[in-house]
């Protein structure tokens, strides 16, 4: 069949490698970054798959370093030198502080391939991001934004993860004080920063996260765990339930956010 | 005189071989640096710099101003400076090597100077005096015909080159870059895809030129000459020496694209001109013998490509790397250096095993003022207000006690700070600090300086 216009052919063309290619469904991602929990990590096929997009939401803008946190440790403990890649808005320095290499090195992760990208505005943060995933030979990227992200419609959400799919990149998404909103992403967490075990003379310990999953396209959602990062095992486990500080029930003020959005 | 004589007549005598080409590398590094007064610095071998430093005093308040600061500069390096000002080169280079005596003004001053500072053969040196001429003064007093019949052109034309009759052109020290090449238009070129086609082929030539040298460019810069005389530099950096046109220009299109002021040609561009200032050794790709692609050299080209590509899209400001620095302040333990430059991998201080990690993940660079209610003055914090929000200690441990670093700064360089690791009621852990001891300042303040995983 002739076509009379240009695009069009143009277009049909492309559908047509587009179907032939199955979209982003058919290719089975191949690895995992693994969290090192063993029930953690099965709960979810393995751990967070390569090649996709994960959402990592605190709510309270308060819980935002956990989230960022849990997000780095995961990219890090893959091992390697590959680089992490950190996407973020110049005022996020001011916002949320700015990420403290020597804080790094105290958890076990390598500051040395931490590469940080900076951008004027979170409609360059975009544009950047989708120059990241395509890049292949990455340990993970993580992008950074605060409150609502208006640009990151389903369209652009979805051209990332394209992107990641076909480059065999992670993304990872950190919304710090934002909402789950519908979007692509294999994985969607909500991150709260859970009371750690108390070490000798009353004294904070080990970082303790409480993850929620809101969402997994492939499985049930509405898990939860509280993990506690080891860092000289470079591996999270299961945060031990002190007797003194259970205060489970009072302190869980953020309701389950997965439902509506999922 | 022999050196044993001379050993003999001090003791303690210092003795280094000459090296003229170690003395001229030196020169040349002084020269370098003078860039920061003038652009238009000679060498005046083997132990003199001229600077044309016409429009360039107001930079430092006046001529006192930049001789200080040059003094200042060059003392610092271990030299005995000696300066003057003059109306031409040749003068200000006569009366810095040979006046004697001081003069009210440079005229008289000029006047003054010995006829050595023509720099005639030393017979003709001898004649002069003989003749009773021992100053310029002698001499300018003269018809300069007379000197011109006697001792040659040459000696009357350095006469007027110091009186400054004669023009005295400088011979500026500006490092050509090593490779450029440029293209020049009979007819301006008025449309930008056309002016960018030319420049692909000016990339090509150089890389062309890189390869016979066996080397790649780091920096290339491209400058597009108006006709009506405005010209706009445009330059990108890799992070890796690089002979890939295609990556050159990609990074030209990002730039450009990217430009606030984007480039616009006007009434056309008569020159287009390319230069690569910064090059490094880069041996042949092999090429892949079954196919004609060459393999990728190094693992992480493509990372590397991809900071080449943000640092010119963002800046080399905003694409960063982060490494150690030897300081126990806690803002100025990390530097975050521009990716491009590939700064080399340094340790980190290793955590200690078992022990939670004590240095914050983010951290508040200003630290932010919080309110604080401790139990006891000197104690840790019992409840404290950040952001308007009201937080409850439950767990702490601290002090962790860093001073300030008083054999840096002369002012003993400030307050001591306590640090405690406190955890909130809901599980979130901060890093606070009470700047200054109670026997330092009555009424310290506390700040929050981060915020722990």
């Amino acid at each position: 069949m002739r076509e009379s216009s240009q695009p069009l052919a143009g277009l049909r063309q492309r559908i047509a490698r587009l179907a032939a290619s199955g979209g982003p469904a058919s290719q089975p991602a191949q690895s995992w970054l693994a969290t090192g929990h063993d029930a953690f990590d099965a709960a979810i096929g393995g751990g967070l798959m390569v090649g996709r997009t994960h959402e990592f939401f605190a709510a309270d803008a308060l819980d935002g370093t956990s989230a960022a946190a849990f997000a780095a440790l995961v990219a890090l403990r893959s091992g390697g030198d590959a680089p992490l890649l950190w996407l973020r808005t110049v005022d996020a320095g001011r916002r949320t502080g700015h990420i403290y290499a020597p804080g790094i090195a105290e958890l076990g992760g390598d500051p040395d391939r931490l590469l940080l990208v900076e951008t004027a505005d979170p409609k360059m943060l975009l544009a950047c991001a989708n120059d990241a995933v395509r890049c292949a030979g990455s340990a993970a990227v993580i992008v950074e934004s605060w409150g609502k992200f208006p640009l990151l419609d389903l369209t652009a959400g979805r051209r990332l993860t394209l992107g990641a799919r076909d480059a065999g990149t992670t993304l990872l998404m950190l919304r710090l004080n934002a909402v789950p909103t519908p979007s692509v992403a294999e994985t969607r967490w909500h991150i709260v920063a859970a009371p750690s075990r108390e070490l000798e003379a009353n004294a904070p310990g080990a970082p303790a996260f409480d993850l929620e999953l809101l969402r997994w396209r492939s499985g049930p959602a509405g898990t939860r765990w509280r993990l506690d990062w080891d860092k000289d095992e470079q591996a999270f486990r299961d945060a031990a339930l002190s007797g003194a500080v259970l205060p489970l029930a009072a302190r869980r003020t953020v309701h389950p956010l997965g439902a509506e959005a999922a | 005189m022999p050196l044993a004589d001379a050993r003999a007549q001090v003791g303690d005598l210092a003795i280094v071989p000459h090296d003229p080409v170690l003395d001229q590398n030196w020169l040349d590094r002084l020269a370098q640096g003078c860039a920061r007064y003038t652009p238009l610095v000679a060498l005046d071998a083997p132990d003199g710099l001229i600077l044309d430093i016409t429009g360039c005093t107001h930079l430092f308040e006046g001529e006192a101003g930049l001789i200080d600061d040059i003094d200042r500069r060059l003392t610092r390096l271990g030299m005995t400076v000696r300066h003057t000002l003059g109306p031409t080169a040749n003068a200000a280079r006569a009366l810095a090597r040979y006046q004697t005596r001081p003069a009210p003004d440079e005229a008289t001053a000029i006047r003054r100077l010995p006829v050595a500072a023509l720099e005639l053969d030393a017979e003709a040196a001898t004649a002069l005096v003989r003749a009773g001429l021992k100053t310029i003064g002698d001499l300018a007093a003269r018809p300069m015909a007379n000197l011109a019949a006697r001792f040659g052109a040459d000696a009357a034309m350095a006469l007027r080159r110091i009186l400054g009759d004669a023009p005295s052109p400088l011979d500026p020290r500006v490092a050509p870059p090593p490779v450029a090449t440029e293209r020049r238009f009979a007819e301006p070129v008025a449309s930008l895809p056309h002016a960018t086609r030319i420049l692909a082929e000016l990339v090509g030539e150089a890389i062309a030129e890189l390869a016979e040298r066996g080397q790649g460019g780091r920096h290339f810069g491209a400058t597009f000459f108006r006709s009506d005389g405005l010209a706009r530099r445009i330059a990108v950096e890799t992070g890796h020496a690089t002979r890939d046109p295609g990556l050159v220009m990609r990074l030209f299109a990002e730039r450009m694209d990217g430009l606030a002021d984007p480039l616009d040609p006007g009434f056309g561009f008569d020159m287009i001109r390319l230069e690569v200032p910064r090059l490094e050794a880069l041996g042949a790709t092999q090429l892949k013998l079954e196919g004609g692609a060459a393999r990728a050299v190094r693992q992480g080209a493509a990372m590397d490509e991809l900071t080449d590509r943000l640092t010119t899209r963002l800046g080399r400001g905003r694409v960063r790397a982060l490494r150690p620095a030897d300081t126990h302040i806690p803002e100025q333990a990390q530097l975050a250096l521009p990716a491009i430059d590939t700064p080399p991998a340094l340790p980190w201080p290793a955590p200690e095993p078992g022990e939670p990690p004590l240095r914050p993940f983010y951290l508040f660079d200003p630290p932010q003022v919080i309110e604080v209610i401790a139990e006891v003055p000197d104690g840790p914090p019992h409840r404290f207000r950040w952001r308007r929000q009201a937080h409850a200690v439950r767990r702490y441990e601290g002090p962790e006690r860093i001073a300030a670093e008083w054999w840096r700064r002369r002012d003993n360089g400030g307050l001591t700070r306590d640090y405690y690791r406190v955890e909130d009621d809901r599980g979130r852990r901060y890093w606070l600090f009470r700047h200054g001891l109670y026997d330092e300042k009555p009424d310290p303040r506390w700040y929050i300086h981060g915020v722990f995983a």
